[in-house]
């Protein structure tokens, strides 16, 4: 089934988080036959990001689909896709219009498998651009990623730099089972190392971003960044802190959790949707159940405050910010 | 079978008169409804697209200078926007230059105690509603998702997430139904947005209970960059009226007076208890789908000057002078209303309005909940030490 389209990336390149992602969807393509994209303006425009640009010309309208404009068909018509043996990467324009798709995803495509027994999978792909700081309008800034951790059946990944966004997003693509990849938008233009050769090992689990001793920072996507200038700022007050950048968060890989946090005695989950039932909670009940005994402290989230994701003028007092992360380092350390 | 409540459908004895079958009564007129030709004339009665018994009268030509008047102004702000946008003075704005006689005839037909529902394009209707334009744009700067009350024109809240705002609109008729009120509810829709599921959902609650609701597609050709192709196979966007029940009328989007006159007869319908209807506005898109996007990608210039050539506003015009209904004064009596709009909103836009983070904490439920006061007291905490800082430093 398989045939080759072209050579696939080679050697290491410089390239954006969005150029990374092209590379990866590219590759997909060239070298599964059953790769098969589709979305809202993802064909002659390249997305509105330009994520796709130049994939239609390539590979054709029929592999890299402009779909007419409905999320409940993107990705209901990828489950009846995968059914027949074709592997759907759908995107959806941005956070806030997963919505009408909920029931796709949530009854339907997370569900499929288990319906049929194990008979059939349904490796479909949903991209979904996330996250804030962006500037924009309301329903374009939203975190929605506890909704769908929630919900059995369906992987839910991100990652925060170039080299995990195509191995990432390779491995989601290569998932027998659905995988909500959440795309960290805001830094899609943020360059960094693409190795080619070297596959990242397990691409959902946990990884450190940074080592430290005092304390450890767990963070996903958007911010990373935030949680890794917060411990560099966190130096100066003499504090060495750990990050984690945590890309699978469903399954969640909680044994490389609870082991850092037990190094350290220290957590601070960041970030950006609502702390009130967000996905840090399930990070602290674990850290509860997997380290009490380690901890010198409570564990400590820093995120949104539970209210519709502010207007673009009033984000930043919304947002995590490098200040916010060490009054809750410091918080750990007045206990 | 009727369905609970429903009223017996007048429209059978009315449409038996008009000696044509139930169905062509529910499809659109064979033609494009048009009354003013693209350069600006009068159209002979058979040739402005309607089927004989189903002519629609002329406006009058008050109504038009009101409409022109408005066509001037909703043409000024859609280009003062797009400028301020350009000079980073404002976050994101859709444009609909080249759309306005749509835009402007959907709050024309509407009487102050009817409903509008407006999409994120719709901004010049919602003005022509009698918003205040400043309290428009405060989404569109990012001061607050929304600037202006609903209820002081009931006009209803911009609507992004594509085609939810139209079941929001049958509600409302449906609302005027239960309460025997005569209200009109008018729920605007672009092409794409047709697409969604939403769409077939109010489409046809809003048939099943004979509502008085108007569905207004706006067909500007384009979602973003998906062409027309990509959302619908059907003759037209009016034809999916017929398989709901309901009739559909298919106008020229850029010709006012044309517009005037469908909307007009479907508001009236509608009163009748003779809704829903659906109208499909021909029109175009002029400028690109907002400042992010680059429509050079995906459409050929050629295209674009094609449409040019149909301009909304230079055919009114061209119309009403000949009329001798458009003078010189009035002209510029226009002109300098515009010029007025567009000096306040550069003004407003040019200066940062003071903010208050904590009001973030107002309205998300009607009474603050525990979490939301500790977390407000958090953020004032917060910011007091920042200003304190600040005064230190
Ligand atoms: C549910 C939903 N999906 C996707 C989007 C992103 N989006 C914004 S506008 C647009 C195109 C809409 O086209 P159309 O309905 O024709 O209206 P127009 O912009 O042309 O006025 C898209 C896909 C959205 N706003 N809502
Ligand atoms: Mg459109």
């Amino acid at each position: 089934m398989t045939t080759v389209f072209d050579e696939v990336t080679t050697g290491t390149k410089k390239l954006t988080i969005g150029q990374a992602v092209n590379r990866a969807l590219h590759d997909a393509l060239a070298t599964d036959e059953r790769v098969l994209l589709q979305g809202e303006d993802i064909g002659a425009l390249g997305g509105v990001y330009r994520v796709t640009e130049g994939l239609a010309a390539r590979f054709g309208s029929d592999r890299v689909v402009d779909a007419p404009l409905g999320e409940a068909g993107i990705v209901g018509t990828s489950i009846g896709l995968a059914q027949a043996g074709f592997v759907p990467v759908a995107e959806i324009q941005f956070d806030g219009f997963v919505y009408p798709a909920f029931d796709q995803i949530v009854s339907q495509l997370a569900k499929m498998h288990s319906r049929f027994q194990g008979s059939q999978q349904f490796p479909v792909t949903i991209r979904l651009p996330y996250g804030g700081g962006i500037g924009s309008v309301e329903h374009h800034s939203e975190s929605p990623e506890a909704y769908f951790a929630h919900t059995a059946g369906l992987k839910v990944v991100t990652y925060s730099n170039a080299h995990d966004a195509y191995w990432v997003t390779r491995a989601a693509i290569a998932s027998a089972d659905p995988v909500l990849l959440l795309e960290p938008k805001k830094h899609y233009f943020v360059r960094g190392e693409v190795d080619f050769d070297a596959p990242t090992e397990n691409p959902f689990a946990t990884v450190e971003a940074r080592p430290g001793t005092d304390g450890t920072l767990l963070a996903w996507g958007p911010q990373v960044s935030t949680a890794l200038a917060a411990a560099e700022a966190g130096v100066e007050d003499g504090y060495d802190l750990q990050v984690l950048d945590i890309r699978g968060l469903s399954p969640l890989d909680m044994t490389t959790i609870a082991n850092a946090v037990k190094a350290t005695g220290r957590a601070v989950i960041v970030h950006e949707s609502s702390t009130f039932a967000g996905f840090g909670a399930e990070i602290s009940a674990g850290l509860m159940e997997q380290a009490f005994l380690s901890l010198e402290a409570p564990v400590q989230r820093v995120g949104g405050y539970h209210m519709p994701y502010p207007p673009s003028r009033l984000e930043q007092d919304y947002l995590p910010s490098v200040d916010r992360i060490l009054d809750a380092v410091d918080e750990t350390f007045t206990y | 079978m009727m369905p609970e409540n429903a009223q017996p459908d007048p429209t059978d004895e009315k449409v038996k008169r008009l000696g044509i079958s139930l169905e062509d009564y529910l499809l659109p007129t064979h033609g494009r409804i048009q009354m003013i030709s693209e350069s600006g004339e009068l159209l002979p009665v058979d040739e402005q697209g309607s089927t004989p018994g189903h002519e629609y009268p002329m406006p009058t030509t008050q109504e038009l200078l009101d409409g022109y008047r408005q066509l001037v102004i909703g043409r000024r702000v859609n280009d003062q926007n797009y400028a301020l946008v350009r000079q980073g003075r404002m976050a994101v704005y859709p444009s609909s230059h080249g759309q306005e006689a749509s835009e402007v005839a959907a709050a024309l037909c509407l009487e102050p105690r009817d409903w509008l529902f407006p999409t994120y394009r719709d901004t010049v209707a919602v003005i022509a509603r009698g918003v205040d334009p400043m309290e428009v744009m405060t989404n569109f700067r990012g001061n607050w998702h929304q600037g202006y009350n609903p209820h002081e024109n009931n006009t209803s809240v911009q609507s992004t997430p594509l085609t939810t705002q139209l079941l929001h609109a049958v509600g409302m008729a449906h609302a005027a139904r239960l309460r025997g009120e005569e209200m009109v509810v008018l729920g605007m829709v672009g092409d794409g947005g047709t697409s969604e599921g939403d769409f077939h959902e109010a489409l046809n609650f809003a048939s099943v209970f004979k509502l008085p609701v108007i569905f207004f597609v706006q067909n500007n050709k384009y979602a973003i960059s998906v062409p027309l192709s990509r959302q619908t196979a059907a003759p037209s966007l009016a034809h999916k009226a017929v398989g709901y029940g309901m009739a559909g009328e298919l106008v020229d989007g850029n010709d006012l007076a044309a517009l005037l006159a469908v909307l007009g007869r479907a508001v009236k319908l509608c009163r009748e208890g003779r809704g829903p209807f659906l109208v499909e506005a021909d029109t175009y898109r002029m400028q690109s789908h907002t400042n992010a996007d680059d429509a050079t990608r995906y459409r050929e210039g050629e295209e674009v000057d094609e449409w040019t050539k149909r301009d909304p506003l230079t055919r009114m015009r061209t119309y009403l002078k000949h009329e001798g209904a458009l003078t010189e004064e009035l002209e510029s009596e226009y002109t300098s209303d515009a010029e007025t709009v567009a000096a306040s909103l550069r003004d407003a836009m040019g200066q940062d309005a003071e903010l208050n983070p904590l009001d973030l904490f107002d309205h998300v439920y009607t009474v603050q909940t525990p979490q939301l006061a500790e977390q407000r007291a958090q953020l004032a905490e917060e910011l007091s030490r920042d200003a304190h800082t600040e005064h230190q430093g």
